[in-house]
């Protein structure tokens, strides 16, 4: 079923390619700004607590992952 | 039904200011009030009575203490659940965050509370917000409570059925590509995306960063306006938020409830309309711009010849942009973690979290994103999205030199059944048609309820240029002002 939906869908969006724009410049932001700084003061992080509270796993108060290695590595 | 729930926002603050009612008389209405109807309408994953209660005996401590109330203190909200709340569960929709509660406020959940403003709980969504009808909720459909059997618009369905329903006078949607207008329109009641920037999108769950922008649902204009005053505003924790003055829609608002548009060009859009609209979405389309000519406005029609690649361009981007933000939910800081049984590597249990996780429409436009974005098709599709979505951006500059706002149906069709759509995505796509535009170019754009057809609500579109907004308040309330209310034909839901 995707495969099927999947071709209707990019041939749909295929249309861009219709319009002539070799010469126009790409939007990636409706409202363009650049270098957008707030000031540098330091403001308590969230409770430890509370972030981990919310994990999957936690393991001596860090969030505890599955292996990232091979056992040969 | 108590009166209490029908009441608009606007009035409901005013009773609780002058003591009429108690803040928590109007929250124990509408918490009664969702009792009685949301089995039928679904329009809720979570309510807080609790929370509800406590927020609203807090305003009323207020009053008590002789405090003068904000303006929209002790009126109730229902919160789309793509918007994060402290402690309370938010799931945009997905199973990927079933049960999670956040340990953080969104910068508009915190404005809200500072308002006064009661929550009454999260409402349901297309997950991620990707739809337009809600039934792509990883929960449950959420029902129009104009017709039961048929959707409420999407991907804001819980918000708009919530407001429809009388279940709350204010909600919260979020607009990436029309989920505010178009359930606005097709449950008959007022729905406005801000310019994008205009409202923090500080903790508002990521679907399409450079589009995503939330904005307030209300059954008239002027609540619309109250509560986007509430959310807007310059917020330093989001790099795209406009350090600019809130625009003056709670003024404008007013100013166009006195019924007068003489001296305002209206520009209808020649490519919105026509061969694929159904024929009572055209008809009410006719009526609505006979009324604002009647208003005193003037009526002219603007070609936007590169709005028929809007759903093309969106349908690059907006997956583009999804198929980098999903990436975060990884099984590793909250959410779902499947398959972490010893011997699975991390690498395998992101795949077998993500394939658990997210649903269909989802996965569609993930694959879709990966393939726009990668090296060989970069250029054909999504570099070439961003320059279709210039031309967009052109010719509603131009359109806008002769006309002060523009006009459209919402939705080219009025709500359809559920389950009608399901297997057909493109089917799907094209109730957008209407509201991407305004969704690529940034530019704010409200739905505001113009008739019936076969029974159910159809929407007028009004887009203003960029920072412009209180121009489509303007407009909608002398709409408004001039047309017999639309959900006063609303059926009664309760049995």
């Amino acid at each position: 079923m995707f495969a099927g939906q999947l071709d209707v869908i990019l041939g749909a969006v295929a249309r861009v390619g219709e319009v002539a724009a070799a010469d126009v410049p790409p939007t990636s932001h409706a409202v363009a700004m650049t270098n957008v700084y707030r000031p540098d003061e330091v403001r308590p992080s969230l409770p430890r607590a509370a972030v981990l509270a919310e994990a999957p796993s936690v393991e001596d108060e860090k969030f505890r992952v599955p292996r990232i290695l091979s056992e040969e590595a | 039904m108590s009166d209490l729930i029908r009441l608009s926002a606007a009035d409901t603050a005013a009773a609780i200011a002058r003591g009429e009612a108690s803040a928590v008389e109007v929250a124990q209405a509408h918490l009664d009030r969702i009792s009685a109807v949301d089995g039928q309408v679904r329009a809720f994953l979570h309510v807080d009575a609790e929370g509800a209660i406590a927020a609203a005996q807090a305003v009323d401590a207020r009053r008590a203490a002789g405090e003068t109330l904000l303006p929209l203190a002790g009126v109730p909200l229902a919160m789309k659940d793509v918007v994060v709340t402290e402690g309370l569960p938010t799931t945009a929709g997905s199973k990927i965050l079933e049960g999670w509660r956040p340990p953080y406020d969104a910068t508009i959940t915190r404005r809200i509370k500072d308002a006064g403003i009661v929550i009454l709980g999260k409402t349901n969504m297309d997950e991620f917000a990707m739809g337009s009808s809600t039934e792509n909720s990883a929960y449950h459909p959420t029902h129009n409570p104009w017709d039961l059997t048929r959707i409420p618009g999407g991907s804001s369905g819980g918000s708009s059925a919530a407001v429809a329903a009388y279940e709350a006078p204010l909600s919260i949607g979020t607009d990436t590509g029309g989920s505010i207008r178009q359930p606005a329109a097709v449950t008959g009641i007022v729905g406005h995306k801000p310019t994008y920037g205009a409202v923090s999108r500080y903790g508002l769950i990521a679907f399409s960063s450079s589009l995503d922008q939330a904005g307030p649902f209300g059954r008239t204009v002027l609540d619309a306006a109250l509560l986007h005053e509430v959310i807007a505003g310059h917020d330093r924790c989001d790099s795209t938020s406009l350090d600019l003055p809130v625009a003056p829609v709670v003024a404008a608002a007013r100013e166009g409830a006195t019924g007068d548009l003489r001296g305002v060009r209206i520009g209808v859009v020649r490519e919105l309309g026509g061969e694929g609209y159904q024929a009572g979405v055209l008809q009410s389309f006719a009526a609505a711009l006979d009324t604002l000519r009647g208003l005193g406005a003037e009526i002219v029609e603007v070609s936007c010849p590169h709005f028929e690649y809007a759903l093309a361009a969106y349908y690059l981007i907006a997956p583009s942009e999804c198929s980098s933000n999903l990436a975060r939910f990884d099984s590793v800081r909250y959410g779902l973690r499947v398959g972490d049984d010893g011997a699975n590597s991390l690498e395998d249990v992101m795949s077998l979290t993500r394939e658990a996780g997210f649903g269909p429409e989802v996965k569609r436009r993930i694959i879709i994103g990966t393939y726009a974005l990668s090296s060989g098709y970069y250029d054909a599709y999504y570099g070439q999205a961003q320059k279709v979505r210039t031309l967009i951006a052109r010719d509603f500059a131009a359109a806008f030199e002769q006309a002060d706002v523009l006009v459209s149906p919402t939705s080219p069709f009025v709500a359809f059944g559920i389950g009608e759509r399901v297997d057909d995505p493109m089917a799907m796509y094209i109730n957008d048609l209407c509201t991407l535009p305004a969704s690529l170019a940034g530019t704010p754009a409200i739905s505001v309820p113009c008739g019936l057809s076969e029974g159910l609500p159809v929407g007028l579109q009004i887009m203003a240029p960029t920072l412009a907004d209180e121009r489509c308040y303007r407009v909608g309330a002398a709409f408004e002002s001039a047309v017999a209310p639309v959900l006063a034909s609303i059926p009664e839901l309760t049995r």
